[in-house]
């Protein structure tokens, strides 16, 4: 079942040879077998079964919509009619938003099944998913389950339908006992993370928890999980995506990120989501011409740029060979591959930090408890009922960027650092509008500097460390406002998925997903296959 | 929830130091004040009169139940987005164009940071480096200090621009609780900063009600103080002739004409004080108390706060087009013209009063009572239309004088008093034709004021007030009146010609007022010079 596609799960439903309650039950038992990855914040079964017969209803009566029963996730800063939305943060812990964010409306009116709220970093500042007031999130590759570990159920088959799907779909890759005992067996801590902060999201999908799920990309934080997991990521245009509902990270680069275990089923979300909003001010007022990808996409003709900043120290060997490998395919497949220079690029992570600094000391002043959010107990005056309500519930690394950001704005500081800021920031926007004036159509480039870091290794450098190397290649797309896509195209030595990047020009989503899904079909990404990895035999 | 004892602790102290303050001012009196100046600068919020906020859909009706009119962008929930209201666009534009102002084609919106209960967000939108319009100037009459005529000047207007309302705090002391009402928090306000250039508590309220006028005349803000549309903030700086400015306090919130020039009289007074005593002006914020008609010292914090501008990520630049600029193909809805929005502008009360000058001939003091009166001043017009008057004059006369004061004795404006144009016109002509008196015209007045249904004709039939004009009566009175008085007649023949007022005043008595006073002055004359 996992393995096919929106399109062909749809089909299925459509003809009768599978139902949206059937594949709501079959979603939910997974998500109960990946517990121990901590990818939900929030599961609703029963709203999920209730959705699913209702989708089943409606499908009887005659609707053709490719989403209806479709499951999917969202990352749990979408607010959410009637269910919690926490940001994973102590701030929003108890938080039930009255409305819908405009993509979640989208979806759900389509007859997706919303399966749950997926978790993160808290206030999706971080690009690991491990610093949330929830734990942790854990990446599914090279994972040892418990369930591996005692008792094996091997009677526990899938479905008939689903088993008759992964026949004639695409390949997995099948985590070997042998790989799963890779890990030192005498530290069972050890595991890698997801990457962030959309981590919940990308297992949400790469465990086959739901078909789709939505997380949100400030600076990487859908493409950098995606990488991780081995999945696809998806950042779409600033502006074509409404933001009303997402809680925001930096208003001005934040934008809904769609993952997705296929180009082709991002394409379908996008679809869904893409237009204007009149409640986001910022999103374009042109309509939206849906994506259509051939079946055999081809990559011939078009010109793809090697920006050689992105050589950059801490690449791994690993991952340069895979982008050395893809050029190289990409080049036998037809396109022009050419030597691109984004002569910005190194100053790009540093501007990137100062201004979400500032956005986020912004963005942060709403929490005071008052309206909503946690508020502490001491109510001597205003200012104390606020200061000690901020400090209970935000982590370090939210009172980290608050106080860096209220630095950086203060009036001696704001030409030094905001205004210098905003400048550079138009600096890395004309690199690339110079790279694409030159002729080139699409940007190849690493999504992150190598394979999914375990936990052990990431936990001993501070979130602002790691958001500095992380983000490195992503968040330069985050300030000019490109769309990116963040596709999983070979695995490490170490047996953990690559993601490489793909660049695009603004509102060419078409020519960038067309591209990636040759790429896609190129390289043939064999997916994890769950259903080995939990029963390993 | 917050307990600011100490703050009453706080402003009881200096009310006491104040008085003490404006007793040794007032002693000093006049030749204090003369030796300095007084330099004034004002900041008008006005709120913008549209059915919905600056960004959000919910109401502005005033008075609504406490936190009725709150929208989820109000309440600032996570993830809401702000999206302009056209309208409060536009009414800020003819409030530009009004007030001469120089529109920016492309202005920016801005977050203001700071923390208070009545601020959601944490921050207010306003339009800090790039704001709507700049550069305006207003000219307003003003009574000039010593002849108190009316004199036109004019003020220089520094930027316009666009924001939001807080909510309200309510703080209640001894439950140690602040209570919110968020009904006004994300309403328009056009925030009007006019260059410090003021002399005068007196020049600063004739500007305030001259631009009130303005904004109501537009449609843009109800203008009512005591409301709340309309706040005034005073920077008050006193400096001896010639000298740099001196160091200023800022008066916030006024709410009436009335507080505006009381508070800048006091502050005036309290700032040549401490100068004269050789003290320290602070520079701070002040509040006016409208008990006591004192000024005091508002939270210190305040005037250390730095507010941390930042552009408003959520809201693109707002452009503005012209005839010529309009791009094609864009929908009307999408797109503000300036020009269509000029050519909506109505009469301006500046050059109203210039055409009452020029096609009626009044002073400017009648034309600027009309300008302030609209309604008396569209009675006035019908009346002049459909009459054929010798003289203008009588009918504005009339409605100033006459009718405008019996309506201020009983206290309510002139729309309210149900008098209508014809009734008004009657007067006029009932007075011109010499049918009846002033006199009686007061009393008829009265009468139609309690009861609007009648006519003036028919108040007169039924009462018998008819204007005595009959020859041989008048004549018979006044030797009556003669006769009766013969040592007054007596004096006036002596040269005393003072007298003469008390024999007419005797012949209007005996007529109770109905007497046609020019024949009566003729006739009296007559008699006593023979």
């Amino acid at each position: 079942m996992f393995a096919a596609n929106i399109k062909q799960v749809a089909a299925l439903m459509q003809n009768g040879q599978l139902s949206a309650k059937d594949l709501c039950e079959l979603c939910i038992k997974r998500m109960k077998r990946i517990k121990e990855l901590n990818v939900f914040i929030t599961e609703m079964p029963e709203l999920a079964l209730r959705s699913a017969c209702a989708a089943d209803r409606r499908i009887k009566n005659g609707s053709g919509d490719i989403l209806e029963g479709i499951p999917v996730a969202f990352k749990d800063n979408f607010s959410t009619a009637g269910i919690r939305t926490s940001c994973a943060s102590r701030m929003l812990k108890g938080y039930v938003p009255p409305y819908n964010a405009t993509v979640v409306e989208k979806l759900i009116s389509r007859g997706s099944v919303l399966m749950g709220k997926t978790n993160m970093d808290e206030f999706a500042m971080g690009c690991g998913s491990v610093d949330g007031a929830f734990g942790p999130v854990r990446n599914p590759w090279k994972y040892r389950f418990e369930a591996t570990r005692r008792d094996r159920p091997g009677a526990a088959q899938s479905s008939p339908s689903a088993a008759r799907i992964a026949d004639r779909g695409r390949q997995f890759h099948s985590a070997s006992p042998s790989q799963c005992l890779d890990v030192e067996a005498d530290d069972s801590a050890e595991w890698f993370i997801a990457g962030g902060s959309s981590g919940g999201s990308a297992v949400s999908v790469a465990s086959g928890a739901v078909l789709a799920a939505l997380g949100s990309d400030t600076g990487g934080s859908t493409r950098n999980p995606a990488s991780y997991c081995g999945v696809v990521g998806l950042k779409p245009t600033y502006g074509l995506l409404s933001r009303h509902g997402l809680i925001p990270l930096v208003n001005s680069m934040d934008v809904p990120g769609i993952l997705t275990r296929s180009v082709d089923d991002a394409v379908v979300i996008l679809n869904a989501l893409a237009g204007h909003d009149p409640k986001d001010s910022t999103t374009v007022v042109e309509p939206f011409k849906p994506c259509a990808l051939p079946d055999v996409a081809s990559i011939k003709g078009l010109k793809i740029g090697i920006p050689q900043e992105y050589h950059a120290p801490g690449l791994s060997s690993d991952m340069k060979d895979s982008w050395q490998h893809v050029a190289d395919i990409v080049e036998n497949a037809g396109a022009t591959v050419k030597r691109v220079s984004l002569p910005h690029t190194a100053l790009s992570i540093v501007c990137y930090h100062v201004l979400c600094a500032c956005e986020v000391a912004s963005n942060m002043a709403r929490y005071d408890g008052l309206e909503y959010g946690h508020r502490a107990k001491d109510e001597s005056s205003t200012e104390s009922l606020y200061a000690a309500s901020r400090h209970e519930a935000f982590n370090n690394v939210v009172r980290g960027r608050i106080l860096a950001g209220n630095y950086f704005l203060l009036k001696q500081n704001y030409d030094r650092y905001y205004v210098q800021a905003q400048r550079v920031r138009r600096l890395i926007s004309q690199d690339f509008w110079n790279t694409f004036r030159s002729g080139i159509d699409i940007l190849l480039t690493p999504t992150v500097l190598g394979d999914a870091p375990s936990y052990r290794w990431f936990s001993k450098a501070d979130n602002r460390t790691r958001t500095q190397e992380q983000d490195v290649f992503t968040q330069p797309a985050n300030m000019a406002g490109i769309p990116a896509i963040s596709l999983p195209v070979a695995l490490s030595s170490n047996g953990l998925p690559l993601g490489l990047q793909l660049l695009g020009q603004p509102f060419k989503e078409q020519q960038l997903l067309t591209a990636a899904k040759a790429i896609e079909q190129l390289v043939n990404f064999r997916a994890l296959d769950f259903d080995k990895l939990l029963y390993c035999d | 929830m917050v307990v600011r004892l100490f703050m009453r602790q706080f402003q009881h102290n200096l009310i006491r130091q104040l008085k003490r303050y404006s007793k040794r001012a007032a002693l000093k009196g006049e030749r204090l004040e003369s030796q300095w100046e007084t330099v004034i600068g004002l900041e008008i919020h006005a709120q913008i009169s549209a059915k919905s906020k600056l960004f959000s859909g919910s109401g502005t009706t005033f008075a609504s139940p406490i936190n009725s009119m709150v929208s989820f962008f109000d309440a600032s929930l996570p993830g809401t987005l702000p999206v302009l209201n056209r309208r409060c666009v536009e009414a800020g534009i003819l409030t530009a164009l009004a007030l001469q102002c120089r529109l920016n084609l492309v202005s920016m919106f801005d977050r203001k940071h700071y923390f208070y209960a009545d601020l959601p967000a944490g921050y207010q939108i306003t339009q800090q480096r790039c704001p709507l319009a700049k550069d305006g100037h207003v000219e307003y009459l003003a009574p000039d200090e010593v002849h108190r005529k009316l004199v036109l000047k004019r003020a220089r207007l520094t930027q316009l621009q666009l924001e939001q309302d807080s909510g309200k705090s309510l703080h209640d002391v001894e439950m140690s609780h602040s209570l919110i009402d968020l009904n006004r928090a994300g309403i328009g306000l056009m925030e009007i900063i006019t260059e410090p250039e003021f002399c005068s508590a007196v020049e600063a309220a004739s500007f305030v009600r001259e631009l009130q006028l303005i904004l109501q005349v537009i449609g843009v803000c109800d203008g009512k103080m005591e409301e709340g549309s309309l706040r005034v903030d005073a920077s008050v700086s006193v400096r001896r002739p010639s000298e740099p400015l001196g160091i200023r306090s800022e008066i916030k919130n006024l709410n009436s004409i009335r507080h505006l020039m009381r508070s800048i009289e006091f502050e005036t007074l309290r700032q040549i004080s401490i100068l004269e005593s050789g003290g320290q002006v602070l520079n701070e914020t002040r509040a006016y108390d409208v008990e006591t008609g004192e000024t005091v010292s508002m939270r210190d914090k305040e005037r250390l706060h730095d507010y941390r501008f930042m552009a408003e990520p959520n809201l693109p630049p707002l452009r503005l087009y012209t005839n010529d600029t309009v791009p094609n193909g864009v929908p009307s809805d999408q797109i503000i013209n300036v020009d269509e929005l000029r050519a909506m502008l109505p009469e301006l009360p500046n050059a109203k009063r210039e055409r009452l000058k020029k096609q009626y001939g009044l002073s400017v003091e009648h034309s600027n009572v009309f300008v302030n009166e609209p309604t008396l001043l569209e009675c006035f017009e019908k009346i002049v239309a459909n009459q054929n008057l010798q003289n203008v004059k009588i009918a504005s006369n009339i409605c100033i004088n006459e009718v405008l004061a019996a309506v201020n004795k009983k206290n309510i404006a002139f729309s309210a008093s149900n008098l209508s144009a014809e009734s008004v016109g009657e007067l006029v002509e009932l007075v011109q034709d010499e049918v009846i008196s002033l006199l009686t015209l007061r009393k008829i007045l009265e009468v139609l004021l309690q009861d609007s249904s009648k006519l003036p004709k028919q108040v007169i039939e039924e009462r018998g007030w008819h204007q005595v004009s009959n020859e041989t009566a008048l004549e018979n009175i006044c030797c009556q009146v003669i006769a009766a008085n013969p040592k007054v007649v007596d004096d006036y023949r002596d040269g005393k010609t003072k007298v003469f007022n008390y024999l007419i005043g005797e012949v209007q008595k005996k007529l109770s007022g109905q007497s046609n006073v020019k024949a009566v002055v003729r006739i009296m004359k007559q008699k006593l010079d023979t």
